[in-house]
């Protein structure tokens, strides 16, 4: 009898052992393929990386992190398959990932069902508009970026604004939000003029534009090379009200497009493409140069805003965890909610129960492009 | 106003060029082979794609420009020589699904050889615009223009004088014949690959400082050249070019007056329209003759 007991005490010592020993699981499915590559890529060397990190600083609780990655090629269709086996085959204790809106919400259902904490990468406000019980996201939304562009034209005394936007699900996303805050800044929409995806030439939208009486700034909501091209034709026609451009084409491959057009085209980014120029007291400076430097030295390529989203995501949930004090999935979600005053990359995240982004427009940089190189807007 | 109609007749005029030259191309292989090749994007993105990658490595661009057109012709003869020679008895509906596997099998080539980044290619002669009535052209605008022109001048001339255009025109017109005459119709169709492959090249390079280049530029040129093809009436060389102009100017028009968002629409509207009542397009032959 006593042998036997002292064989369950050893079995359950064993067993409480290797419970520690258990890595937690993080799920993460990404666009590292296909037309986002852009997006999934940088996300995935970022989660890489910190992982790597984390691991070598001993881990959380104790733990090691164990980063399961699938490449979702941007398909929706995909993103449900990962995401079920993330669920179901991987157990994984929470999920980052989902570099577009299309597979972010393609998943919803799934995590919701099955009650496991998801940090999106995904911009659109759907994700977390309505409130989603087990869904988070990082960046700042379409209609964050709106307001930050109207609050700026309004600083330069511009409240008619001609738009032009894309064909994309981001461009069009992005248009009807920015036509639903216009009013709540005083902006007033004069032209809304589109383009098809493929187009190469947007010069009779922009004349449109330009004979339309009264427009005092111009808005370009587009994703990929488009918005390069309006750009130049913006300055071909000789259009001399400012150019603004979305959050969409925040890298210096834009500016490499549009070369010389560039010049003055102002666009919302977060605080990462200014890095070194933001001031020390900036309390995102620190955070952001140290992602910047880690992540060059590391990949020898430039840095891009989409890594950092991936950034918040990982050490959100980290900070999550670390503040639950275990890996139970409603405790790790009672905890992302209940985070306040986190700084990221993205910005200072404050989340709550009607909030599951947690940031506000200051998070958002004006930049301005002056000799090839962004500037902050003061 | 008027400043505004020449704007968007410019627009139209560019854009349409190029569309011509793609549908010169689309013409050219249905005319030796009945086939219509939807690889023809491919050449265009494999011109612009080839001359930013040699211009990137230092070569002067006239020779790189030279070069990215013959590199284009060699895939074209290759693409004429490995997939549609040896399925020769095939019927043309089998031929055509060859080329829609060409060109993912090209557009993957170009992701793996070049890289998925959109490129841009350097302005022939400056990027400052010229003033025209109140309306405003690019210098390349000019380049894509002239260029099309001495190209149609020049394809005018090598149908109706050389020996090698006159087989060409001859088996186009009936294969059997030409064949009983002595042409070699597997040269003609070999030679009508690279010729439009060259052709596509032309245009790809043309327009890559205007609208950039990337990997899968091919595919919206393609469909627009095809189009364009079909508007001014499959296998005949002033159709297509005609056809691509029309498209251009409408497109731009459209977005112009009517509405933006359904530009597209328009010419494909359009092009339905043609289909229905004049099946043989602008100046297509008319079918009744073939049996």
């Amino acid at each position: 009898m006593k042998f036997r007991s002292m064989l369950a005490a050893l079995a359950v010592l064993v067993l409480g052992a290797a419970q520690a020993q258990e890595p937690i699981r993080i799920g993460s499915f990404l666009a590292v393929t296909g037309g986002a590559a852009f997006l999934g890529d940088p996300e995935q060397k970022t989660l890489e990386l910190y992982v790597e990190r984390l691991n070598a600083a001993g881990g959380v609780l104790g733990r090691k992190l164990q980063l399961i990655v699938y490449d979702s090629a941007g398909d929706a269709e995909k993103a449900r398959t990962f995401a079920k086996r993330l669920i179901e085959q991987d157990k994984v204790d929470v999920i980052v990932g989902g570099s577009t809106t299309g597979e972010t919400m393609a998943m919803v259902p799934l995590v919701e069902a099955a009650g496991v904490p998801f940090i999106s990468l995904a911009g659109a406000v759907v994700i977390v508009e309505p409130v989603k019980k087990w869904v988070f996201k990082t960046p700042h939304s379409d209609r964050q970026a709106c307001e930050r562009i109207f609050v700026d034209m309004k600083a330069r005394g511009a409240t008619k604004v001609a738009l032009i936007s894309g064909a994309g699900g981001f461009d069009k996303s992005m248009r009807a939000q920015c036509l639903q805050v216009a009013k709540n800044h005083g902006i007033e929409i004069v032209a809304d003029e589109a383009y098809g995806t493929g187009d190469t030439d947007m010069t009779a939208q922009l004349t449109k534009i330009k004979n339309t009486p009264g427009v005092q700034a111009v808005l370009n909501v587009g994703f990929g090379q488009s918005p390069a091209i309006v750009t130049k034709n913006h300055k071909q026609l000789g259009i001399s009200q400012p150019l603004y451009q979305s959050h969409g084409v925040a890298s210096k491959a834009f500016i490499k497009l549009a070369g010389d057009a560039a010049e003055g085209v102002r666009l919302p980014a977060a605080a990462l493409l200014v890095a070194e120029t933001l001031p020390d007291s900036d309390p995102q400076k620190k955070v952001v140069l140290g992602y910047k430097r880690e992540y060059e030295a590391r990949f020898k390529s430039e840095i891009s805003t989409f890594g950092g989203h991936a950034w918040d995501g990982l050490m959100l949930a980290v900070e999550a965890i670390r503040k639950a004090g275990s890996t139970d999935k409603a405790k790790v979600r009672d905890a992302l909610e209940s985070i306040r005053g986190f700084v990221g990359i993205d910005g200072v995240f404050n989340m709550s129960a009607t909030d599951h982004v947690g940031l506000d427009i200051s998070g958002l940089r004006m930049l301005e492009i002056r000799k090839g190189d962004w500037t902050l807007v003061k | 106003m008027s400043a505004q109609f020449l704007q968007f007749l410019l627009a139209g005029l560019t854009v349409g060029a190029i569309y011509a030259l793609v549908a010169l191309g689309f013409s050219i292989i249905y005319n030796a082979s009945q086939v219509i090749n939807f690889a023809q994007g491919e050449f265009v993105m494999i011109g612009g794609m080839c001359t930013v990658w040699l211009a990137n490595a230092g070569w002067p661009l006239p020779a790189a420009i030279a070069a990215a057109v013959l590199v284009a012709a060699a895939v074209g003869l290759a693409l004429e020589k490995l997939a549609v020679e040896p399925a020769r008895g095939a019927s043309v509906v089998t031929l055509i699904i060859i080329t829609i596997g060409a060109s993912i099998l090209l557009r993957g080539l170009a992701t793996i050889v070049w890289d998925k980044n959109i490129h841009p290619l350097k302005a022939f002669s400056g990027e400052a615009p010229i003033q025209l009535g109140g309306a405003t052209l690019l210098p390349q605008s000019l380049w894509v223009l002239g260029v099309t022109v001495v190209i149609v001048l020049l394809l005018s001339w090598f149908f109706g004088r050389t020996l090698l255009g006159k087989a060409l025109l001859a088996t186009s017109h009936n294969r059997l014949a030409a064949q009983l005459v002595g042409i070699n119709v597997r040269h003609v169709l070999l030679a009508s690959f690279g010729l439009s492959a060259a052709l596509g090249a032309v245009a790809g390079i043309l327009v890559a400082p205007i609208t950039f280049t990337a990997w899968d530029v091919g595919v919206m040129l393609g469909l627009k050249g095809f189009a364009a093809a079909i508007l001014g009436g499959m296998g005949s060389g002033p159709g297509a070019v005609l056809g691509g102009l029309v498209l251009g100017i409408v497109e731009a028009m459209g977005a112009g007056y009517v509405s933006s968002a359904y530009k597209d629409a328009i010419a494909f509207v359009i092009i339905l329209a043609v289909l229905f009542f004049l099946p043989s397009g602008l100046l297509g032959r008319r079918s009744s003759d073939r049996v």
